[in-house]
């Protein structure tokens, strides 16, 4: 592989390049769900090719190619730096970027089992069997499962003489049962909605799920929800469950602190953020015990945000995010940390594929555990709802105003769960909700979500995410506002 | 084979006798491996993107790639693998891989056997001024775009494409179709700090863009945007610019699906053949529309038809893959995607019926509403009642007695799609639209009563 990358720094520098990356890739993909008792998705598929980013004249060129022979990636070398000559005829200066050292490494994810190893027919039979659980229960009317493996080799070498091989194996999976009755159709999920899920991790993480054990209660949840009372319109105490959480520091906490929608460099499509650069170190996000950290390093955990060097060569770090409640850092690259002011890149440069540029993404933005127990947290709540598991997300394009629904929520009265609610929603502002934030339960309790399907860029590139969250509890939140009118 | 670019414009397509070489190529090797059927998908892709923010390009991209997807069938049971390297051995590894899955599951008894050769009515989308756009044009229109912005202190940021792409498909049992088409897209959005409003194009065909015209209207709307004034939340009435219609009722396009239907996931379970929108509600799904793109045929081969889906107001028919067809005891459509999957088909070619009105007649004739440049984070709160949330977003404004007074603070919305096909009182003429979230329909602008805000955000 090396010995191509060559070839395409050596024609790039040929070309007028003053900077060159090559990056190919080796993709593989295998794909499983079941519905309803049937094999839904049976797929394999593999990818191979290279990108190379190059910046001639000051402007940045990128090509990309999966013909893997010297003439070709040769030829696309040429094209990356045609393609920024290009660029440079619509520039308002010259790119430039933080150093960043040179790095030859290889490294790989730890993982226990391969999960491309495991038979298909076990890994069949496990999703089938629990697809059969949840059918079993009277009421369900659609079951469906799944699991998606991914091996992930990359070779990476730069202009500056870095050569950082990476492997990383991404294991996901999860069942969902659907009830439709009257005008109503409810949904319940496990471990999390939209897949279930994800970790840097072989096919332990699948064992480590025991699908089949939450099969009946998922679907059992699912037929009670069209009993269960509507949730009220009303202002008041929140309690999120770790995967929902999860999502709200996704969408509320990592977007907004991605420093190319900060600079406008999103503007036209994801968007832009109401972090704007007059904020840093005076803005007070949430309360005092909100904690965020982005770390991508593997001491955080087998996230999706984990690696030991992002994709321009710099290595992974732990970057204060929300300390105390202050907001402390951004996610930045080589340029966009030029263009601020810092003297190093926050290592956050990541690309779905060959076939796409590195942009700034996300790696494992995570809000750091409080103390006590679940159990705990509602005995110490008077009058409160409990909500967990996805349904809905949105957020405006500056992050500040969101709605989320969950599939299920669990009213709390004087300290005990006392019924199920059906349509649960809230809503707010960013600031406001997290500075609401008055509890976060501990360690024990502190998972690493992975978020399998962030789509940004254009071309659109989905990227996996991970979220660490302990359930929490928030003050004063508007309640079930999206279900109003209705 | 396939050719690459020397210097930065678009490469070229492999011609459809290599396609065929290599479709005939991995049948064989499917009839060697003892794959009772094979059929084989190929991909090839040629893209480029300009993409540019605060006035400047800083990204800019181009990739040409081919994907072979092969479909075995052995003994009632059927899976697929896919590769992007087309050397013999890479090829056989995939027909292998797909047999072994294959081999893996429980015998699949409603499995159909391939379809054989088909008949396709042409569709010739390909334009050769569009494949040929370079980099250096698309930097051209980017460079005025953004003088523009420098000239009305704006900061413009946006994407220049253009692409071409093609796909086969044969089977062991005869079946070929091939397909190809070009693809452009401009967009740009308008910052007036803190304002900002947005323009886009999509097309088949590059002379159907004009880039410079949109830059005017995102710099003519964003200039209007400033000095936004928050507004109560509630119902009002709202004028929906043809990109906020099409990201709305985007979300409608899989419950038209049969097996949608029959998981009991569609909003139109039950409400077939009975009025539920609006009398002046009809939307067809049709491949052969001449603002529409897409292959004449289905993930199996199988030719697309022209669906009636919704006739005033009553959703009259589904569309069918092979398999839901042969379910329901109906013909299939040629909607069907690659087997296997789990979600069936889908109608992808969607066509509303449009009215004689337009965005300025209907603001004229608003007492009091609001004009929607787009909306958007679109997604669905209540599967059955089609509840959708989402956020207005670069250019809400305020229409009072028939003229746009102010700019209004974006809100968020809470709103079944269902009570806004009810709630149509004009459209304009269908136009293919084109927004962020929804892949591009034919639909008009609309004006519609009720529109439910709930909660406004801070700009």
């Amino acid at each position: 592989m090396w010995d191509l990358t060559a070839v395409a720094l050596e024609m790039a520098k040929l070309r007028g390049a003053t900077y060159a990356d090559a990056r190919l890739m080796h993709l593989r993909q295998r794909d499983l769900t079941t519905k309803n008792g049937q094999v839904g998705t049976l797929a394999q598929s593999e990818s191979i090719g290279i990108g190379i980013r190059v910046l001639a004249n000051g402007a940045w060129g990128f090509a990309s190619t999966d013909r893997l022979n010297r003439q070709r990636v040769a030829a696309c070398a040429a094209q990356a730096v045609f393609i920024a000559k290009a660029s440079a005829l619509a520039k308002r200066g010259d790119t430039r970027m933080v150093p960043v050292d040179r790095y030859v490494d290889s490294w790989q994810a730890p993982l226990r089992t391969d999960p491309f190893e495991i038979p298909l027919e076990s890994q069949l039979d496990l999703l089938l069997k629990a697809d059969a659980a949840m059918r079993a229960i009277k009421g369900v009317t659609l079951t469906e499962t799944d699991m998606q493996f991914r091996k992930i080799d990359s070779w990476f070498a730069s202009s500056i003489g870095s050569r950082i091989h990476q492997r990383k194996v991404i294991s996901g999976g999860g069942i969902a049962a659907t009830s439709f009755k009257g005008s109503e159709i409810q949904k319940r999920s496990y471990p999390n909605s939209f897949g279930g899920q994800y970790a840097l991790a072989g096919y332990e993480l699948i064992e480590s799920l025991d699908l089949l054990r939450h099969a009946s209660r998922v679907a059992e949840e699912s037929v009670a929800l069209h009993s269960a009372a509507q949730c009220p319109e009303k202002t008041g105490t929140l309690l999120l469950d770790g995967s929902q959480l999860g999502l709200q520091i996704h969408e509320s906490v990592g977007h907004p602190i991605e420093l190319d929608r900060v600079l406008g460099q999103e503007a036209n499509f994801a968007g832009t953020s109401f972090l704007t650069l007059d904020k840093l170190n005076k803005l007070k996000y949430g309360s005092d015990i909100v904690n965020v950290v982005a770390d991508a390093r593997l001491d955080h955990g087998p996230g999706l945000g984990t690696f030991a060097y992002d994709d321009e060569g710099v290595p992974a770090q732990c970057t204060d995010i929300i300390k105390d409640g202050q907001f402390r850092g951004y996610l930045s690259n080589r340029e966009t940390a030029k263009l601020i002011g810092l003297n190093r890149s926050s290592g956050t440069m990541r690309a779905e594929s060959w076939n796409r540029l590195p942009i700034i993404r996300m790696t494992n933005i995570s809000l750091k555990p409080g103390s006590g127990t679940p159990d705990e947290l509602i005995a110490s709540t008077d009058d409160g709802i409990w909500m967990e598991t996805n349904r809905s997300w949105s957020i405006d394009d500056r992050r500040y105003q969101f709605q989320f629904s969950t599939e299920i929520g669990w009213e709390i009265k004087g300290g005990k769960k006392v019924r199920m609610f059906k349509n649960p929603s809230y809503s707010g502002i960013t600031t406001e909700f997290w500075n609401s934030c008055d509890a976060i339960c501990g360690r024990e309790y502190w998972n690493l979500w992975g978020t399998p399907n962030c789509g940004k860029g254009q071309p659109m590139q989905t990227m996996g995410t991970g979220h660490g969250a302990a359930p929490a509890r928030f003050r004063n939140i508007k309640i079930g506002t999206a279900f109003s009118g209705h | 084979m396939t050719k690459s670019s020397k210097n930065g414009t678009a490469g070229t397509l492999s011609s459809v006798a290599e396609l065929r070489k290599i479709i005939d190529a991995v049948l064989h090797l499917g009839k060697a491996a003892g794959a009772d059927e094979t059929e084989v998908h190929l991909d090839e892709t040629i893209d480029a993107l300009t993409r540019f923010a605060n006035n400047a390009i800083h990204q800019n991209v181009a990739e040409h790639g081919i994907t072979v997807s092969i479909r075995t069938v052995v003994d009632g049971r059927t899976a697929r693998a896919t590769t992007n390297q087309l050397e013999e051995d890479s090829l056989r590894k995939a027909v292998d891989s797909s047999l072994q899955l294959a081999h893996s599951q429980p015998r699949d008894r409603n499995l159909l056997r391939m379809p054989a050769k088909q008949r396709y009515r042409p569709a010739n989308r390909f334009s050769r001024e569009t494949a040929a756009l370079s980099a250096e044009a698309r930097a051209r229109a980017v460079k005025q775009a953004s003088d523009l912005a420098i000239r009305n202190g704006q900061v413009a940021a946006g994407i220049f494409s253009s692409g071409q792409s093609q796909l086969a498909l044969g089977n062991s049992r005869e079946l070929f179709a091939a397909y190809r088409q070009t693809h452009t897209e401009f967009s740009i959005t308008m910052q007036d700090d803190p304002a900002a409003s947005w323009a886009k194009a999509n097309s088949g065909e590059v002379r159907n863009i004009n880039p410079q015209a949109l830059a005017k209207r995102a710099s003519e709307k964003a200039s209007m945007a400033k000095d936004a004034k928050e507004l109560a939340p509630g119902k009002y009435t709202v004028i929906l610019e043809p990109a906020a219609v099409l990201d709305l009722v985007g979300f409608l396009f899989y419950d038209f699906a049969a097996t949608a239907l029959e998981d009991q996931r569609s909003c139109l379970n039950k409400r077939m053949g009975k009025p539920l929108f609006g009398k002046n509600i009809s939307i067809v799904d049709d491949v052969y529309h001449p603002l529409q793109l897409g292959a004449p045929f289905d993930g199996e081969g199988m030719p697309r038809q022209r669906v009636s889906l919704v006739e005033k107001g009553v959703p009259r028919h589904l569309v069918y893959s092979r398999a839901s067809a042969k379910k329901a005891g109906k013909k299939p459509t040629g909607h069907g995607f690659g087997l296997p999957n789990e979600y069936g088909e889908a109608p992808m070619n969607l066509v509303f019926g449009g009215g004689d009105s337009s965005v300025e007649k209907m603001v004229a004739g608003t007492d009091r509403g609001m004009l929607v440049t787009r909306v958007w984070y679109i997604r669905e709160v209540d599967p059955y009642e089609k509840v959708m949330t989402g956020m207005t977003r670069d250019g809400l404004f305020l229409v009072e007695n028939g003229k746009v007074t102010t700019a209004v603070r974006n809100f968020r919305f809470n709103q079944s799609l269902i009570e806004l096909l009810q709630n149509v009182q004009e459209m304009g003429r269908s136009v293919r639209a084109t927004a962020e979230e929804a892949f591009e329909m034919v639909v008009p602008a609309m004006k519609v009563a009720g529109f439910h805000f709930t909660e406004p955000t801070k700009f």
